[in-house]
């Protein structure tokens, strides 16, 4: 028995995720399959993160290339690697210390990366300028941006306005620092849409109770996978500039849209285009990683985030901040050079997609178009005995329904409720391949035929 | 003015200040001294304002005094400050970023890393002067500031970096210019990894098949005691691993706040953890007499002291140490814990220098083996995290951010508590963890790679040892520097005795005399090195921590630069 049951309230408050219990089970039924226990379907297809390896998707030639010979450069003596790759990777290394990837690096990055990132930030806004020296490489998450802006200590704590439904990760980061999460609904009739309104309703409904310091976006969206149009960022941005909030942009599914009638626009460039003043004052923190997109390169760790319109005092801080950290992991640093430099010339450097109507024919399930991201977040229409057989069994409904799906069909997704939804509405997150798609079809009719 | 409100509160905690600042600045009469009385009591800015017909310096107050918990500035300075906001913008700000150092998180500003501080800045500055052409009396910057042994030459393991190009680029399991035994290990790996690719993520605690190697490595490193995989967490580096467990231990309010003890001098990530978390730090002073070991009756005296004001509940130890090099005798180990244990202290033991050691007499001796052998009487009782990683010892690869800590004789909720907070973080970097498995499951003999393994490992681990006796003696050879014996780690931690002129010339400038020293050093000769102010020292001392270098890089120093006082 330990006297250290009085541990850090930060770290009690953090909500235990339910995702546990349905990895648990995926584990469990995974283990059956191996023991030749389980016939409806030979393998369980893990769709509950945004992880496209994980999923099956294989990863980049060019990039696994280059990380390998970077890692063990006797093999830029070898004739079976690509001439661009032997380049690439001799130019990595000459960036390193003692011209190896072991040594710690800048902690906020390699500077040649972080010119690299700059440049392609540039490239992707039509020419808004970018400057190495706001670009700070991390290992893949917003907790050091967190760490900054947070007061967690006295009565008076920071809030932050968050979209809901939103992913869970990045909820309990807010927790973890000790941050007042103001959630805002995002509006499914209208496609996920922000509302300004909601917006300022849940803004001063934050103000009762805490000091709203951030407003956090997520463009294109997780899970809903829309993209925000360019008047509804500009929306926020005059928003963030009249109420005096700090912008937390996470863009990092950027380059992964579909459609021909979808753009992507990042915050900056828009911001960069709304007049001097806004332009000048709006002060924004744009995220992005290695972890989507096309290279879907997770286990790396590696992203960045570009600071615009910081006080320098406070990017002083920051710096140290970044510096109590060592350096960012070397991998990701690689994986993000790739990313922001990809080979010219025919490579495929996009998923391309048609926009699709996902759940088209599915009656019991309702779903907003798919613009971007790798989910949609469709809605559940469940009839009333499942949705109490659920309260009986103390669980939300849409976990019943994910956990039914994972045991018919290898299915492994996640619920809405762990990404908040309106009450009394129920929705998963899903990602759209073909094999899942067709399991997830014959599963719903056997369920909501159970259930009538 | 709706979100000033709320901010009132903050003002409680520096009314004094506040007050002060406002009978200063403002001169004002008696209505002032009962705004802030008003304040004091908590009521909200509504019946504040309504209590009071100066709106605007209520809004004045809250723009300029907010988050100051802890004014260092001088009120004269303050005032300076109060006045100069208001003459430029007229009574509130109103187009003040959301972000300044007033209002972001205070604890933030304590955080100090001298490892790459201000000195570090300067050197890379010169570095980016000499490649520009400026003509200095040095031609390159000797970086002896930081514990990167592949920056100054050490070359990577041959094996480790086989498996790591396999595990990124699978297609090379068919090239056969690689051995079996790193092809057998790179499958390993990828098989437990999603979608066998070392680019998805991971479960948070770590990949499951490298917390059983690692699991296997303690318990034959400790003489068989068993250790359990569920008890290991894999890490970003050690710091991350270090930063998790003061977070998770973080608590409590004014005296009942976390104190954690920490040696002076000590490896600085401690110092600004402590910081950022805005728990207390307990110095307890190692003993440069007897080559900075540590005394158990020091250790009594600093947490008496500090029970006065803080609610002191962990000790932690580097052994081998750092920067001091000081490997600890199994005595005082024992000692410590049974110390720990009758004061109901966690445990936290940096350990990531196990291999390096290298006087005559010395071993390294863990901390969990140690205790397990005192008995069930200690090894029941006792709360331990033990920390490794792949940067130092004789791997070097500081790049990969791989670690791992064992937890011992956690209770069961908080354990769950801290798999909960390393879960927001996602999962370390996978190459890290790989490498880790490398590290604690090496080629054996018999393998096809041990030969080469073995080879390359004992030339690391006797070149860091030959390092570390010639950095010890030439130091030792300057008068005013006096080094204590290299024992173990990398670093040595020399005392230097300085001219009272230079002190008081370093004092003028607002330095502390050993970073003036170092800063002169660096504009003088191109070294780079940390004052010891940065790790920490008993008051009037001064030292430096200065990486063990080659005979190759000594020569160049000794010839080409003269130490100046």
């Amino acid at each position: 028995m330990s006297f250290l049951r009085e541990i850090s309230p930060l770290v009690k408050n953090t909500f235990l995720s339910e995702r546990d219990v349905l990895s648990i089970c995926a584990a469990q039924i995974a283990a059956e399959i191996q023991q030749d226990e389980r016939k409806n379907y030979n393998e369980v297809l893990d769709l509950s993160s945004g992880d496209l390896h994980r999923g099956g998707i294989k990863s980049i030639t060019f990039v696994r290339q280059v990380l390998a010979a970077c890692f063990y450069p006797a093999l830029l003596e070898d004739d079976s690697l690509p001439l661009d790759v032997k380049q690439r990777a001799d130019g990595l290394l000459r960036q390193c210390d003692g011209g190896s990837v072991g040594s710690y690096t800048d902690s906020c990055g390699i500077v040649k990366i972080k010119q690299c990132v700059s440049k392609f930030i540039t490239r992707r806004d039509g020419g808004v300028p970018s400057s190495p020296d706001n670009i700070f490489i991390t290992s893949g998450s917003q907790m050091l941006m967190l760490k900054l802006l947070v007061q967690s200590g006295g009565s008076c704590r920071t809030g932050v306005l968050i979209p809901v439904p939103t992913y869970a990760t990045f909820t309990q980061a807010l927790e973890d620092q000790g941050a007042a999460i103001i959630p805002y609904h995002l509006c499914e009739e209208q496609g996920w849409t922000l509302q300004v309104e909601e917006l300022r309703r849940a803004l001063h409904a934050g103000r009762r109770t805490c000091n709203p310091v951030a407003l956090y976006i997520c463009n294109p969206g997780n899970p809903t996978g829309i993209i925000q149009s360019r008047k509804s960022i500009e929306e926020v941005i005059r928003f963030a500039a009249e109420e005096r909030l700090f912008l937390l942009a996470d863009e990092v599914y950027q380059s992964c849209v579909y459609g021909e009638d979808t753009e992507f626009e990042s915050y900056k460039k828009v911001l960069s285009e709304m007049g001097s003043t806004i332009a000048s004052t709006v002060e924004l923190a744009s995220f992005n990683s290695a972890s989507k997109g096309f290279m879907g390169e997770c286990g790396l760790r590696g992203g960045y985030v570009e600071l615009v319109n910081l006080d320098p005092a406070v990017k002083e801080y920051t710096r140290t901040l970044f510096s109590t950290r060592s350096s960012p992991p070397v991998g990701g640093q690689i994986a993000l050079d790739l990313m922001t430099d990809p080979p010219k010339p025919g490579d495929p450097s996009f998923l391309t997609f048609s926009e699709v109507e996902v759940f088209g024919e599915i009656p019991g399930i309702s779903c907003q178009p798919l613009k971007a991201g790798f989910f949609v977040f469709p809605c559940l229409h469940l009839p009333l005995r499942a949705i109490k057989w659920a309260k009986k069994k103390q669980m939300e409904p849409d976990m019943l329904y994910c956990l039914h799906l994972l045991e018919e069909t290898g299915l492994h997704v996640r619920p809405g409720c762990e990404f908040g939804q309106r009450k009394d509405s129920y929705h998963f997150r899903f990602d759209t391949m073909e094999d899942a798609l067709q399991r997830l079809k014959t599963f719903h009719k056997q369920f909501m035929k159970e259930f009538s | 003015m709706g979100g000033a409100g709320v901010l009132y509160s903050q003002l409680l905690y520096q009314w004094e200040e506040v007050h002060s600042l406002c009978m200063e600045v403002l001169n004002w009469s008696g209505q002032s001294l009962e705004l802030l009385q008003t304040l004091h009591t908590g009521l909200s800015l509504q019946s504040v304002v309504s209590a009071t017909q100066e709106a605007s310096l209520s809004t004045l107050l809250v723009r300029n005094t907010v988050w100051r918990r802890d004014i260092s500035a001088s009120p004269a300075a303050q005032s300076e400050h109060l006045q100069q906001k208001m003459s430029e913008n007229g009574a509130l700000p109103h187009r003040g970023r959301v972000l300044t150092v007033d209002t972001m998180n205070p604890n933030v500003k304590k955080v100090d890393y001298a490892v790459r501080g201000p000195i570090v800045q300067r050197a890379l500055q010169i570095e980016k002067e000499l490649k520009e052409g400026v003509k200095k009396p040095f031609e390159e910057v000797i970086k002896a500031n930081i514990g990167d042994a592949h920056a100054m030459g050490q070359r990577p393991i041959t094996f480790f970096r086989q498996v790591m190009a396999l595990c990124s680029y699978p297609q090379l399991l068919d090239d056969n210019k690689f051995p079996e035994d790193a092809k057998n290990r790179a499958r390993r790996i990828l098989q437990s990894c999603g979608g066998n690719s070392i680019g998805a993520y991971t479960t948070s605690q770590g990949i499951d098949c490298v917390r059983h190697d690692v699991a296997k490595y303690i318990q034959r490193r400790d003489g068989g005691i068993p250790s359990d995989p569920d008890n290991i967490y894999l890490t970003t580096g050690a710091s991350d691993g270090i930063v998790t467990i003061l977070k998770l231990l973080t608590t409590g309010e004014g005296r009942t706040r976390t104190g954690v003890m920490i040696s002076i001098p000590q490896y600085p990530l401690y110092s600004a953890s402590i910081a950022e978390l805005g728990a207390v730090q307990v110095n307890y002073y190692l003993n440069e007499e007897k080559c900075w070991s540590l005394d158990i009756s020091e250790l009594q005296r600093s947490l008496q002291a500090a029970r006065e004001h803080c609610n002191p509940r962990v000790l932690c130890i580097i052994n081998p140490g750092n920067p001091t090099g000081q490997v600890q005798s199994r005595q005082c180990i024992e000692d410590v814990i049974r110390f720990a244990a009758k004061e109901n202290l966690f445990l936290m033991a940096d350990e990531v220098y196990q291999d390096n050691v290298y006087a005559e007499g010395c071993e390294f001796h863990s901390f969990k083996k140690v205790l397990f052998e005192m008995g069930p009487e200690y090894s029941r009782k006792i709360e331990l995290v033990s920390f490794h990683s792949t940067s130092k010892c004789y791997m070097g690869e500081c790049g990969f951010r791989g670690g791992y800590m064992e937890v011992i004789n956690m209770d069961q909720e908080v354990k769950a508590q801290l798999s909960k907070l390393v879960s927001v973080r996602l999962c370390p970097p996978v190459p890290g963890q790989a490498l880790m498995d490398l590290v604690v499951n090496c080629p054996q003999p018999g393998e096809p790679s041990y030969q080469t393994f073995m080879k390359e490992r004992t030339a690391v681990l006797s070149a860091l040892a030959e390092k570390a006796k010639l950095t010890e003696e030439i130091l030792n050879t300057v008068p005013g520097i006096s080094c204590n014996p290299v024992q173990g780690a990398m670093y040595s931690f020399p005392r230097i005795t300085l001219p009272q002129r230079a002190i008081n010339e370093a004092k003028a400038k607002g330095q502390a005399p050993d970073m003036f020293y170092c800063m002169k050093l660096l504009e003088d000769t191109g070294i780079c090195l940390v004052p010891g102010s940065g790790f920490g020292q008993r008051d009037g001392t001064y030292h430096f921590r200065c990486v063990c270098l080659s005979s190759r890089v000594w020569n160049f120093l000794l010839t080409v630069c003269t130490v100046n006082r």
